[in-house]
């Protein structure tokens, strides 16, 4: 916000800031689709990608115009209100935790300081989770409202792995919550200026990527969305827009779980900063993009590399393996920082 | 401050006549997390942020989320009218109307006027520090509470003991 | 930085506990019901975090805290006492529920 004292100047800077930052992630999404065909055709010892643009670059807006022009196919016996509203949900609820996440320390332009940040809550992180809680409602009606067994066990499947998958999520950044002090997202960075938390935090790290991955319905956890692989899971019954929609809102939560990554473990926007103001301003969050595509590119990674977790192995690994270990990493977490402090 | 109160609360009470009117339960429990939601923005608005974000995360995130999947499990028709009498309903709602109203604006008028107390903003770390330390007791118990209930819930939905 | 008045706090907390009350009544399936006494919580809820407010006291949102706990236990249990009874009875509705002989 800036320090100006108008409130219209502030409302402006603000929506001049979230749309800047919708636009953002929304090239970025697309060009994460392009990355991950480009990285999983490579891992698989083919092109992806070639044909429209150099390197495949245009293939997002080819994509694009594609769902966009393709015709919307609207089963008869879907419960029509839950059909339509599934796809808003996932959708803005994968873009809306986006409004806490700091990309940088702030940059001033004709007086007014302005923050990379939207806005910043003293309860940031707490937000994150709770639109996260929020997202799995796109897939639970989505699947509910398509009245067809896939698509019904899919979204059932799904949305039972992510809530089981959200205890120890929310549990890794727990411990790094105590070392902190604080829920907000830009002082879990600052405190990270001497040592990154992933030094401090390694298994950590290890429980919030693992619980991460298994969030986003991503492989090796995305056997809800890939049944059969012939059937989609829970999207089965949507196409065109809606389809898009769902696919956008699988990436934007990739997109911001590896931003809470950063934040969390690897200190955000933190790193070598020198020259002039202006680059100085902007250097952070040059560092900031380099680490996000650094863990978008280690998703499809492992995405290409790794087979898919059966479905009763994937619980049984959530509750029984990952909980446990996220519940003795806070135990020692704050054993270790009481024994510091006396 | 004030506008934006009046809006979430229309917005909670018109989802909550949705919840109480609506036919279908899955219908019924869309409306009562629009309910859950626009009361958190109402707590945010009273300075509560941490029980704002909580309610969200464990009422919106986790319990709806339960009473969806149950609902879907059993296969929730939308319900049958019963034969109900037909004074009950029409007398039924302007009784109910007049009974809440008055009752609302009796604790209006008995409330009037009174002035917040000036305390700094309670954030996470006054709610720990009660928490902890003079509710540490209770805090355990609803651990203990909590387990019961997972028990117990494990024990009855299954098929065969 | 004007608060919103207690009063309005109070009678939306009233309002909402009265449709919760009166659905709580009128519905026949038992998992709106059910859905009707969660209302009731949240307006009881609102009630509290109000007065926390007005008297400077953090008990009231403490008692919030566990009063969600608690409905979160309750939801639990009752959600699965209903799912044994539809398995016996084969229906929702509260009006075949009549009697404890199946």
């Amino acid at each position: 916000m800036g320090t100006s004292s108008e409130p219209v100047v502030l409302t402006l800077i603000v929506l001049a800031k979230v749309v800047v930052v919708l636009v953002v992630l929304l090239t970025c999404i697309a060009y994460a689709v392009w990355l991950e065909r480009k990285v999983v055709a490579r891992i698989q010892s083919r092109w992806g990608p070639t044909l429209v643009g150099p390197f495949g670059l245009l293939q997002p807006l080819a994509d694009g115009l594609k769902f966009l022009f393709k015709e919307e196919i609207r089963p008869r016996e879907v419960d029509r209100f839950v059909y339509h509203l599934a796809p808003f949900v996932a959708f803005t609820m994968a873009f809306a935790s986006i409004a806490v996440i700091p990309f940088g320390e702030s940059i001033t332009i004709a007086g007014h300081k302005i923050v990379f940040q939207i806005t910043d809550l003293n309860v940031g992180l707490l937000f994150v989770l709770a639109v996260t809680s929020l997202g799995v409602y796109g897939i639970v009606l989505a699947g509910w409202s398509s009245n067809s067994k896939f698509p019904l066990f899919g979204g059932l499947r799904s949305s039972a792995q992510m809530i089981s998958y959200e205890i120890s999520l929310g549990l890794a950044l727990v411990a790094v919550v105590l070392i902190a002090g604080s829920l907000s997202l830009r002082e879990i960075v600052e405190q990270q200026r001497g040592l990154w938390n992933i030094f401090r935090q390694p298994l950590g790290f290890l429980l919030y990527f693992t619980a991460a991955i298994a969030e986003t319905n991503r492989t090796p956890f995305d056997l809800p969305e890939a049944e059969s692989e012939l059937v989609g899971g829970f999207h089965t019954e949507y196409s065109s827009f809606k389809f898009a929609m769902f696919f956008m809102a699988e990436y934007a939560n990739m997109v911001t779980v590896s931003c809470l990554a950063t934040l969390m473990f690897f200190g955000g926007w933190l790193g070598p900063v020198f020259g002039p103001p202006a680059l100085q301003a902007l250097l952070p969050v040059v560092w900031f993009s380099l680490k996000i595509f650094c863990f978008l590119f280690v998703y499809i990674w492992i995405r290409g590399t790794l087979p898919r977790f059966r479905y009763d192995q994937l619980m049984s690994f959530g509750w029984k393996v990952l909980l446990p270990v996220a519940l003795v990493n806070v135990l020692a977490t704050s054993l270790v920082l009481a024994w510091r402090a006396s | 401050m004030l506008p934006l109160f009046y809006i979430f609360g229309a917005v909670a009470i018109l989802a909550a006549l949705g919840v109480i009117l609506q036919e279908t339960p899955v219908y019924s429990a869309l409306s009562l997390i629009v309910v859950l939601c626009s009361l958190a923005v109402v707590y945010l608005l009273l300075g509560a942020e941490f029980l704002a974000v909580i309610q969200v995360i464990v009422y919106a995130g986790a319990i709806m989320v339960l009473f969806v999947l149950v609902i879907m499990l059993l296969n929730a028709r939308r319900e049958t009218t019963s034969d109900r009498s037909r004074m009950a309903r029409w007398l039924g709602a302007p009784l109910l109307v007049a009974f809440f109203g008055q009752f609302a604006y009796a604790v209006w008028k008995h409330f009037s006027g009174w002035e917040a107390v000036h305390t700094p903003a309670t954030g996470p770390q006054k709610i720990g520090e009660v928490l902890f330390r003079s509710y540490a007791l209770p805090f355990e118990l609803t651990s203990i509470l909590i387990l019961v209930a997972i028990l117990g819930a494990v024990v009855l939905a299954k098929k065969e003991i | 930085m004007a608060l919103v008045p207690l009063n309005h706090i109070l009678a939306l907390s009233v309002i909402l506990f009265g449709l919760g009350a009166a659905g709580f009544i009128i519905r026949r399936n038992i998992i709106t019901i059910f859905m009707c006494i969660e209302l009731m919580l949240n307006a009881v809820n609102l009630a509290f975090i109000g007065f926390s407010r007005y008297l400077g006291d953090v008990d009231g949102q403490i008692f919030v805290f566990f009063v969600i706990v608690v409905a979160a236990a309750e939801a639990a249990v009752g959600l699965a006492i209903i799912i044994a009874v539809e398995r016996n009875r084969k229906t929702l509705a509260i009006d075949e529920m009549n009697s404890m002989k199946l």
